[in-house]
């Protein structure tokens, strides 16, 4: 082995002058109402709470919190707009409609882009270059779909089902809201869509779109708040869909709610993806793909690739390069377009991290931590990660949602296979080797919705999305994603 | 003197094999106040030992290629169709005429070779190419889900259970099947059938017993991936939607009743207990821009 590994110094020589992206011309009221049928309504309950940046903890605005009943006034309004409007147009004006909600995000982009870093702190090169661009391209791709869907499920004349009522992550603020409202609009029903409460902003901001782009009243409606707000959509009577993103444990909680109710659903939830790399793949290439795997927006992605598996050959020197890129990681100001890992969403968040960091510990796994400062104000989390574990530890087998990952090595395709796929989630996995047959054979043989060939947390519209097991049923995007927003 | 007749023992059929329950128990159900025989009430054991002879059975039904699966599902119609007579027979020991019974063997003979033909057609049906906007290959196709536990329609038991059965065992997944309650002759039979037609062991497994002793562990079994209920009753329908969601299991809730309509012939009842898988293959462009991610 050799003694002598050249180590570079990240620390010197390489601070990056500070590229700040401006706040000055994004629009952002100091309060937010909710937006049903068409208008901007003051809570019943009258009550507010403020969304906070997470990278230095202001108050950016306050926000509305429904309750049942303003949920109920929503539901309503998405009823009949359902009835009276949206059910009734042709389809082709349906899409054009959509095609409008897209065009105008782009043209918006960068307004879009400022308020989800300064809201749900991820960095703006995260914002700017993925989220925004895939969120139109989510409508624009689904506006298509809205006159075509005979084709998409021929001789079974596809029906809408009615209300969609849809709860979306913090994670992928406006991007899960367009998952969730582009193909409802394109098969022809009404939204009741309920955002994140800490990444509430740019929901509303969509909802101004909407507005802009002229949509009938009603058919998209959008109520803030937490848990509760969510559980009455659930719970709502007239609902016929629920569209859900979160955790596997509030999933589980909305499928027992609607059981007996004939309500469809759509549950994507959590994951605890492996990252598998052979010893014959591209080693530079397949550190990137584990950093991105990751380190992409903090780690809060429930396809993110947070066990990682090295064939046990190259592991000193996956593990060296590993601990070097990690090095060069920027954590900070997430409006900095040198940045590389933002804040922790929330101070929730950092505390279920901070638990699971301990937990690692004391199960007796080897923690390592880059050496990077860190601002004194906000949520942050160094990116971490831990080797010597086991299939049992809990950090191996339980969702963390955050800069930390779990390395543990392999011999043959057939343990490394096991591996991979003893755990109740079934999300994602990444696999990375030069060898395309080998890449197939792990492709069939890994138990999960989306496999990585050399690549990881890469997103399309055109790319069907959802998990195997115990991450949830249903597929968003693509030709799949259609069907669970339509009855035959 | 006249030759005393061989009667048969009817048994459950677990991993291959045919084995009385583990309990020791058995019920007599009785067509017309006359009882069909002393039938095996399973219990809650047999069914995890079920679920064990399924599960290792999937891997390799679910790796079979599609050619396989197609003609070991045509394999048990040629099967079935040369014992037509004892089904039929047994058909009318559960209270059926002659014509009622022939018309049932021989709608389950034809909604075999029917899904048979499914095997290998219903990828393509439910695959998709789909044109991301990077450098890859990014294909979607269907996968089976799993161990599928089943609750075989009451009435029509033999067609009922075909319909049951095949659609889902078509794509790779592998079951434990509780068969009708008050006609449960012919699931036994038929398991012979399964036995005898080159169908791996494990891959179908058949209990007799009551529902109301199985419901629980059937729908709540950590190690089931999906439900088929057939029937109509609202409180086991909401029992079995609530105990799935412990590990999430894919629940069906279908009404079997008009079992002879063209309705139940459809690759539908396939997808029903697929999952879709989509996969990012990277594309090599030597010269162009930019690398695979």
């Amino acid at each position: 082995m050799a003694k002598k590994t050249i180590k570079i110094n990240f620390d010197t020589g390489w601070d990056l002058a500070p590229a700040v992206e401006s706040t000055s011309h994004i629009q952002l009221n100091e309060q937010y109402d909710l937006f049903i049928g068409g208008k901007w309504i003051k809570p019943s309950s009258g009550k507010y709470f403020a969304t906070i940046n997470p990278a230095d903890e202001t108050k950016l605005a306050m926000i509305a919190e429904a309750n049942s009943k303003d949920v109920d006034k929503a539901v309503k309004a998405a009823r009949k707009a359902y009835n009276t409007v949206w059910s009734k147009i042709p389809a082709k004006e349906r899409g054009k409609y959509i095609y409008r909600i897209a065009r105008l995000i782009q043209e918006k982009a960068r307004e879009f882009a400022v308020i989800e870093s300064l809201d749900g702190g991820k960095p703006i090169r995260e914002s700017r270059d993925v989220d925004i661009p895939l969120a139109a391209a989510h409508f624009f791709y689904y506006a298509g779909w809205a006159d075509k869907l005979d084709y998409a499920f021929p001789n079974r004349k596809p029906q809408s089902l009615g209300v969609a009522g849809q709860i979306t992550p913090w994670n992928f603020p406006l991007l899960m809201a367009a998952w969730k409202i582009a193909p409802a609009l394109a098969t022809g029903n009404t939204v009741v869509l309920k955002p994140a409460e800490t990444t509430s902003l740019t929901a509303l901001k969509l909802a101004e779109v909407i507005q802009e782009a002229g949509l009938p009243d009603g058919v998209v409606n959008i109520v803030t708040g937490a848990g509760e707000t969510g559980a009455a959509i659930v719970n709502h009577n007239d609902v016929n869909k629920i569209a859900f993103t979160g955790s596997t444990g509030v999933g589980k909680i909305i499928q027992n709610a609607i059981a007996g109710t004939h309500k469809k659903a759509t549950l994507e939830l959590g994951g605890k993806a492996a990252n598998i790399i052979f010893e014959d793949a591209t080693l530079d290439q397949a550190v990137e793909g584990i950093i991105n795997g990751i380190y992409f927006n903090q780690g809060h992605v429930c396809c993110a690739g947070s066990r990682l598996f090295v064939q046990e050959s190259v592991y000193d020197v996956v593990l060296r390069k590993l601990k070097d890129r990690m090095e060069s990681l920027v954590v900070g100001n997430p409006l900095d377009k040198n940045t590389d890992i933002g804040a922790i969403n929330s101070k929730e968040q950092l505390q279920v991290i901070n638990k699971y960091l301990k937990i690692g510990e004391k199960e007796g796994a080897k923690m390592y931590q880059s050496n990077c400062s860190i601002p004194k104000k906000g949520y942050w989390c160094k990116p971490t990660l831990f080797t010597n574990v086991s299939q049992s530890n809990r950090i191996v087998q339980e969702e963390i949602f955050g800069p930390v990952l779990a390395i543990q090595t392999f011999r043959t395709v057939a343990e490394v296979v096991e591996k991979a796929n003893n755990t109740p989630y079934g999300l994602s996995a990444g696999v990375w080797t030069d060898k395309g047959s080998k890449l197939f054979n792990m492709t069939s043989q890994l138990r999960a919705g989306i496999i990585w060939g050399n690549t990881f947390n890469k997103f399309d519209p055109t790319s069907p999305f959802g998990g195997y097991k115990e991450s949830g049923f249903g597929r968003e995007g693509g030709l799949h994603g259609l069907k669970p927003y339509l009855k035959f | 003197m006249a030759r005393v007749e061989v009667l048969k023992t009817y048994k459950i059929y677990i991993g291959g094999k045919f084995p009385r329950t583990e309990s020791g128990r058995f019920y007599s159900p009785k067509i017309g106040g006359k009882s069909l025989g002393n039938i095996c009430l399973s219990s809650r054991k047999d069914f995890k030992n079920a679920v064990v002879a399924a599960r290792s059975a999937f891997g390799s039904w679910s790796n079979a290629t599609a050619y396989n699966r197609t003609q070991v599902l045509y394999r048990i119609a040629e099967m079935l169709e040369g014992r037509k007579a004892q089904f039929i027979e047994e058909i009318i020991l559960q209270g059926s005429s002659k014509s009622e019974a022939n018309k049932e063997v021989e709608a389950s003979i034809d909604r075999i070779i029917y899904y048979a033909g499914w095997c290998d057609k219903y990828g393509q049906l439910f695959s998709s190419v789909n044109p991301v906007a990077s450098s890859h290959f990014n294909f979607t196709v269907p996968e089976p889900t799993g161990v599928v536990s089943i609750f075989a329609p009451e009435e029509n038991s033999l067609v009922g259970l075909v319909s049951t059965i095949i659609p889902v065992i078509a794509s790779g997944n592998t079951c434990v099947v509780l068969a009708s309650e008050k006609m449960p002759l012919c699931a036994i039979t038929f398991a012979e059938v399964i036995n005898s037609s080159d169908v791996p062991s494990g891959v179908v497994n058949i209990l007799t017993g009551k529902r109301s002793e199985l419901l629980e562990n059937m729908a709540s079994h950590m190690d089931v991936n999906a439900f088929l209920y057939t029937g109509k009753n609202k409180k086991e329908m909401l029992s079995v939607e609530k105990l799935a969601v412990d590990n999430l299991k894919r629940v069906r809730l279908k009404n079997l009743t008009n079992v002879y309509s063209p309705d139940h012939e459809t690759p539908y009842y396939i997808e029903d207990f697929l999952e879709m898988k989509t996969t990012w293959h990277p594309i090599e462009k030597i010269g162009a821009e930019g690398s695979g991610y």
